[in-house]
């Protein structure tokens, strides 16, 4: 049995890498090959020499400024609005009122809707025939349907977008701030009930400064995903509001230009890897600060 | 100042039910505007509790050109992501929760990050390159790139799934004459099938709802999203409602069946 241990003891060396071998091929063919694709695409004129035409033709388009100060815009309305939301859910939640799995489950639901049928889904309250003006009629604070969905009201067209965005992924949110919540102890809760804190006081002292991991990458990764919808906005305002992801779309399938829209996701992939590059910097501090 | 605990308790219910109905009415809206009857759905003011139920409106929806090919395409490619999705992310969950390797935190880190790359952009330049592989407009090149983006939750779920099956479990059965293989398979993977179920299901709920890259790779083969993203311009509002109402509702079941597993998912960093 000596010798058995041995090879025991290489085969579990050995065994998890070829468990872990195809998914890691994978992952980093679907991930590298397109990538250097895309820069081929976006820097490769016809004659295969390098050329910068197609990111000019991408930056001097008159969509380009306004799809990158919309996605800004969009970002800076929806982002807080989101983790407001969701902290207040995750609290709720974690405080174990009565029916906390039901309220849990019924947040969460949102998380399996895609952002263009949560579009789809808010266009039928703020369409000009839609729920809301309905609503708001019977309780008699409109006489009139109010048109909110209108090129030439682009603020309410906003105000719309946000709001079906905050609906649905306030529960991407709110599921990391639960699992956040859960790590940390109840004791910290009970001591400052014990001296009397305030829920208010208790909320902003004792759990945001320890909820602030999950906080990070909540922001992180809903910042990414920020940058990557565009149904809701098709959705709700068609093509009057150009975000990045919407122009790639736009140039990829609409114009069937694979170079400018390469070089659209070249400027997506590097919002992206930029945040992730934050990201992984604040896993590493807080991986150090707990082993402290 | 503290309130008294009755009016404490009560404010926090009226809070929390508030939030229930921000999150259930919108869904409710859709599915009166979906059953009704497209004179329904043009109309103002519209009624607000179902009164006149109608199939009229998701028939013209499931009659409209490429709508019932679009929902078989949408289960085929699903179906397709949930195999390759589990048969290579359920052997790495595994590796990640049974043992102590070296490149391990590596790797942790790898499926950390892809779990938040925007993989669906990568479709962009994917396009051209299943072009040239006779990969575009097709069902597999869809199922693959969803299969990238549903494997890095796949491995994190599965690992969660086997971490809370005992390895000693595992190790009794060898004791008793088991191989590694036959021990996995007939204790470790029997208590673990409720989580590789929830993870199929998270991988059927990001595949159903991706619209990006299933628009960007097909022309005909458009998935049911792909299709209903391509019509926006042109199509009716009875379509959209429909079409959103179709979409949408399965969540509710999804949620459900998955709920255990739902800080899994994205918890944990």
């Amino acid at each position: 049995m000596t010798t058995g241990r041995m090879s025991v003891r290489w085969r579990d060396d050995a065994l998890p890498l070829a468990l872990l071998g195809p998914a890691v091929l994978y992952l980093l063919l679907l991930i590298v090959l397109p990538m250097v694709q895309a820069l081929v695409l976006a820097f490769q004129g016809d004659d295969g020499t390098f050329t910068l035409e197609h990111l000019r033709r991408m930056t001097g388009d008159v969509a380009f400024r306004d799809a990158i100060r919309n996605t800004l815009v969009l970002l800076i309305l929806i982002v807080p609005a989101q983790i407001v939301l969701a902290l207040v859910m995750a609290l709720l939640v974690h405080s174990r009122i009565r029916g906390h799995e039901w309220f849990l489950y019924v947040y969460a639901i949102p998380l399996a809707i895609s952002d263009l049928a949560a579009g789809i889904l808010w266009l039928s309250v703020f369409t000009q025939n839609g729920y809301l003006n309905t609503v708001l009629q019977a309780l008699g604070i409109i006489k009139e349907p109010i048109v909110y969905l209108s090129y030439e009201n682009i603020a309410m067209v906003i105000g719309a977008i946000v709001i079906a965005e905050s609906w649905r992924a306030t529960a991407l949110v709110l599921v990391i701030l639960v699992a956040g919540l859960q790590l940390i102890p109840r004791d910290y809760f009970e001591a400052a009930d014990l001296f009397g804190a305030s829920r208010l006081r208790r909320t902003v002292h004792v759990v945001i400064p320890l909820l602030r991991p999950s906080l990070q990458s909540a922001l992180i990764i809903r910042t990414i995903f920020a940058f990557t919808t565009f149904a809701a906005v098709f959705a709700l305002a068609g093509r009057n509001l150009p975000v990045v992801a919407g122009e790639a779309y736009n140039w990829s399938v609409v114009a069937r230009d694979p170079h400018v829209a390469a070089a659209y996701a070249l400027v997506l992939l590097a919002l992206a890897g930029a945040m992730t590059m934050v990201y992984l910097r604040v896993l590493g501090t807080s991986e150090t600060q707990r082993a402290r | 100042m503290r309130l008294p605990y009755a009016v404490d308790r009560a404010l926090v219910y009226a809070v929390a039910l508030l939030l229930a109905a921000w999150v259930l009415v919108p869904l409710y809206f859709i599915g009166l505007a979906a059953f009704s009857t497209p004179d329904a759905a043009y109309s103002y003011p519209k009624a607000l509790l179902p009164v006149a139920p109608s199939a009229e409106t998701m028939r013209f929806f499931l009659d409209s050109r490429g709508v019932v090919s679009s929902i078989v395409n949408s289960f085929a490619v699903a179906l397709l992501t949930i195999v390759i999705a589990l048969l290579l992310g359920a052997p790495a969950g595994y590796a990640l929760a049974r043992f102590a390797f070296r490149g391990r935190d590596a790797f942790a880190v790898l499926v950390l990050t892809t779990k938040m790359f925007p993989i669906a952009i990568l479709s962009i330049p994917l396009a051209v390159t299943f072009l040239q592989l006779g990969l575009y407009d097709s069902i597999v090149g869809v199922a693959l790139v969803h299969s990238a983006m549903a494997l890095p939750f796949v491995i994190l779920v599965t690992s969660g799934v086997f971490v809370a099956v005992s390895h000693e479990l595992e190790e009794a059965a060898q004791t008793l004459g088991c191989s590694r293989w036959t021990a996995f398979l007939r204790v470790a993977l029997p208590l673990a099938l409720p989580g590789l179920a929830a993870a199929a299901i998270f991988t059927f709920v990001i595949s159903w709802n991706e619209a990006f890259a299933s628009t960007i790779l097909t022309l005909r083969s458009r998935t049911l999203p792909a299709l209903v993203l391509t019509a926006l311009d042109q199509s009716p509002i009875t379509f959209k409602f429909a079409g959103g109402f179709v979409m949408a509702a399965p969540a509710i079941a999804f949620i459900f069946l998955m709920r255990r597993y739902l800080l899994n998912l994205w918890g944990g960093r």
